[in-house]
């Protein structure tokens, strides 16, 4: 069955290390949704979140392939366990009337968004949260005309816990692989 | 001592006593620094050759081949050469020079983007930055190469990296925190694939070119389980293939004997090989009543395109053991009536006309040369006939470009060997075609008077390509001949020195045969064969197992000519 996975990718920082892995992506065809890329609380070392849509076995081959680059440190897919994911998003609205200013500051409020630049004809909206949430936002200020808008893609981290649990699926392939045949 | 000298002392730390290349202007320093190194480098006469050396230096020696090339055309003539060993998991290490770090970047005199191009085609590739990396980046290529999964890596050093100074340590401890491989497999599931194994009524086993670094282990497996081996391509030699239990190979040129045993078992224990396209066939068609036990050092290998019911990851040389123990003498003799049957049935056979055909020059120079000599191939359908009957029992003796099948390979592989284990004679199976991409090594053959026979199966055709335009395109022969304007392959050897025949007999050629293989000095042997000739038995690309066409292997179609039948090969 296809559905999104959102991998976390720890990788060294190295020259180099996003093409490696962007190449790896493209040259075994396998398909990106998102891809955010940033420094993490250690020195050297960046997290890349990707979000793929897959079958189990697509999926798991990428998690593979991904772990055998050398500046790969851990793949974590966020399926397996609890976790949480934001994006941030920035998207222009268009104000055509004094009504629609109001009506459009409402919702904002509503989804938490906050007003990062005011125009006579426009408001930049900032707006952080789930995936759902950006497409709900955007869905509600379509009647009113989205000049442009930029999203960041899914960062994740697992929930408290999470990520002793998931330790094994990534040293040892073997272990988990064996789990689900058995 | 500036960079490049470091990179030499850095390479003899690594044991390397042997590096092939040709030089040129952004890797000169390191060229100078040869002059005062006890490191032997062998000029070749191309980069690509170099590279296929190297990679061969490997294959026959489990030590890590390296390679020196110059920076933009010298680095990428090396491309091939990385992916084929990329390809094969061959232990590479290829150090190019590139222009000075101040002119990356400029469309520079001979700059080429050598890490962007080589990425997808080594395990693992560098730029190196500054002078002091030298130590670490050279400690972690060979680790990298020739550890896990064996593979290519390279090095990029700018040339004012070589030229400044170096004052740094060679001490380094490589410390690769994404780099573990896992080499003792899980008990678990070692325990789970034994099981598997003793409940089997008909299982095979199947080696690739994993086994060719642990024969050892592949034998005693073999020994105390009573199991039926198959070999790869890139397996040949790491199980005798004179011993019973010997099945040869699967595939779309596979044996009869071994395609009927992989479509009729109940378990494929698949030991360091990934269920290439050309072994599987149509994945649906593959096996299609066995369990797979899967052990491969590479995770990702494992349950790529054949789902295993049990994976184990680790080194062949570790589990083997352990799973042979646990797994102890199998009751299959009922499977083994069925197999001898197949193979009694099926031996290797062929028909020899009035003119000879490459299967019998194969058998000539396999049976004058009793076994002892190193062969190499090039691509095509001389490359299927050598796999199936120049049969060897030794390991890393059949070197042959097996995962990107590169034409070309075969002469430069033979250099790579010959250095790699002196003394032993090495053959070249190769083609009218594939020996001129890459004849200009007969120099380099002759420069060191290497004990190398060149066998050229001239069917004045690029004949692989002809049979599939035979069988598959209506007869419309497209580009495929090359008759008209082949060399005088004797003449071209004799331009380079070299000793040269033309053979179109077959009273001279075992004459000949005999006369070159006593002699130990190279030749080059064109022998000139029948140009229709086809490799069978064939599965067609992308059709199942069932689809065989065993063409003239089949018994019952004896026709008018008489067969050809190696002496020791079959049940
Ligand atoms: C570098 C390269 N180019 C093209 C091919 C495609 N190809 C495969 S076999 C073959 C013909 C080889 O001819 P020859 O060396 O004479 O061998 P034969 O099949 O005649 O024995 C060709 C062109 C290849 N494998 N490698
Ligand atoms: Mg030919």
């Amino acid at each position: 069955m296809s559905r999104r996975h959102v991998l976390s990718v720890t990788v060294r920082d190295e020259p180099g290390v996003l093409v490696r892995i962007a190449g790896l992506f493209a040259r075994r065809g396998f398909n990106i949704e998102s891809l955010s890329v940033a420094q993490t609380e250690r020195p050297g070392i960046s997290r890349t979140t990707f979000v793929v849509i897959g079958e189990e076995e697509t999926v798991e081959q990428v998690e593979k392939q991904l772990q055998k680059l050398v500046d790969v440190i851990k793949v974590i897919d966020h399926s397996e366990a609890p976790f949480v994911d934001r994006e941030l998003m920035l998207i222009r609205v268009a104000v055509s009337s004094p009504e629609d200013r109001v009506e459009i500051r409402q919702i904002a409020q509503d989804f938490r968004a906050r007003i990062v630049d005011v125009h006579r004809d426009a408001l930049i909206f900032e707006v952080t949260g789930d995936a759902g949430k950006m497409d709900a936002f955007i869905d509600q200020m379509l009647p009113f005309g989205i000049v442009e808008l930029t999203r960041t893609g899914r960062v994740a981290l697992a929930r408290s816990g999470g990520q002793e649990r998931l330790q094994p699926r990534h040293t040892s392939f073997a272990q988990t692989e064996g789990l689900s045949n058995a | 001592m500036n960079g490049a000298a470091a990179v030499l002392a850095a390479l003899e730390r690594q044991g390397v006593d042997t590096v092939f290349g040709l030089p040129g202007g952004a890797i000169m320093p390191v060229y100078d620094a040869l002059y005062d190194s006890d490191i032997r480098h062998i000029l070749m006469r191309h980069e690509l050759a170099a590279a296929h050396a190297a990679d061969a230096y490997y294959r026959a020696s489990g030590r890590p081949g390296v390679v020196f090339a110059t920076s933009g055309p010298g680095a990428t003539n090396l491309v091939t050469g990385l992916a084929t060993a990329q390809m094969d998991s061959s232990a590479l290490v290829a150090i190019t020079g590139n222009v000075a770090s101040s002119l990356i970047g400029t469309d520079a005199f001979q700059e080429a983007d050598v890490y962007g191009i080589t990425l997808p085609v080594t395990k693992h590739n560098y730029l190196v930055k500054s002078v002091e990396e030298i130590p670490r980046v050279i400690a972690e290529a060979f680790h990298i190469a020739s550890s896990g999964r064996p593979g290519p890596v390279l090095i990029d050093i700018p040339k004012d990296v070589q030229q400044a100074a170096f004052s740094g340590y060679f001490e380094v401890t490589v410390d690769l925190p994404g780099y573990r491989p896992t080499t003792r497999g899980n008990q678990r599931q070692i325990a789970r694939a034994a099981q598997l194994i003793r409940e089997a009524k008909r299982p095979v086993m199947m080696v690739g070119g994993g086994a060719q670094s642990c024969p050892e282990a592949v034998n005693e497996f073999a020994r105390i389980t009573g199991i039926p081996v198959i070999s790869t391509l890139m397996g040949i030699g790491a199980y005798p293939y004179g011993a019973p239990n010997s099945l040869g190979m699967p595939g779309m040129h596979g044996t009869v004997a071994a395609n009927r045993a992989v479509t009729g078992c109940d378990l494929i224990l698949g030991a360091g090989l990934r269920f290439d396209d050309r072994v599987t066939g149509k994945l649906s068609g593959f096996a299609p009543d066995a369990k797979i036990v899967h052990i491969d050092i590479d995770p990702a290998e494992i349950s790529k395109l054949i789902r295993a019911t049990v994976p184990v990851v680790g080194d062949l040389g570790n589990v083997l053991p352990e799973l042979g123990e646990q797994v102890g003498k199998l009751e299959i003799d009922e499977w083994w009536t069925t197999i001898r049957e197949w193979k009694a049935t099926y031996p290797e056979r062929y028909r020899a006309g009035e003119r000879m055909v490459s299967q019998e020059v194969i058998e000539l120079l396999r049976d004058e040369s009793g076994g002892g000599c190193i062969v190499t191939t090039d691509v095509g359908q001389h490359q299927m006939f050598a796999a199936r009957l120049f049969t060897t029992d030794r390991p890393r003796s059949f070197l042959t470009s097996g995962g990107l099948g590169t034409m070309g390979f075969g002469l430069p592989a033979a250099i790579g060997a010959a250095f790699a284990r002196p003394g032993e004679p090495v053959v070249v199976v190769t083609g009218d075609g594939s020996i001129q991409m890459n004849i200009q090594e007969l120099a380099t053959v002759f420069k060191h008077r290497l004990p190398i026979i060149v066998a050229i199966c001239n069917n004045g055709m690029l004949g692989m390509v002809r049979q599939w335009q035979e069988m598959f395109h209506a007869e419309r022969y497209s580009e495929v001949y090359l008759a008209d304007c082949n060399p005088d392959f004797a003449r071209l050897a004799e331009a380079y020195g070299i000793a040269g025949y033309n053979i179109s007999d077959r009273a001279s050629a075992r004459s000949i045969v005999r006369e070159v293989l006593a002699k130990g000095e190279p030749a080059v042997l064109n022998f000139e064969v029948e140009e229709a000739e086809k490799v069978f038995p064939m599965i067609p690309a992308g059709a199942g197992v069932g689809d065989m066409i065993i063409g003239d292997q089949d018994p019952d179609d004896v026709g008018d000519l008489p067969l050809g039948e190696p002496e020791g090969v079959g049940a």
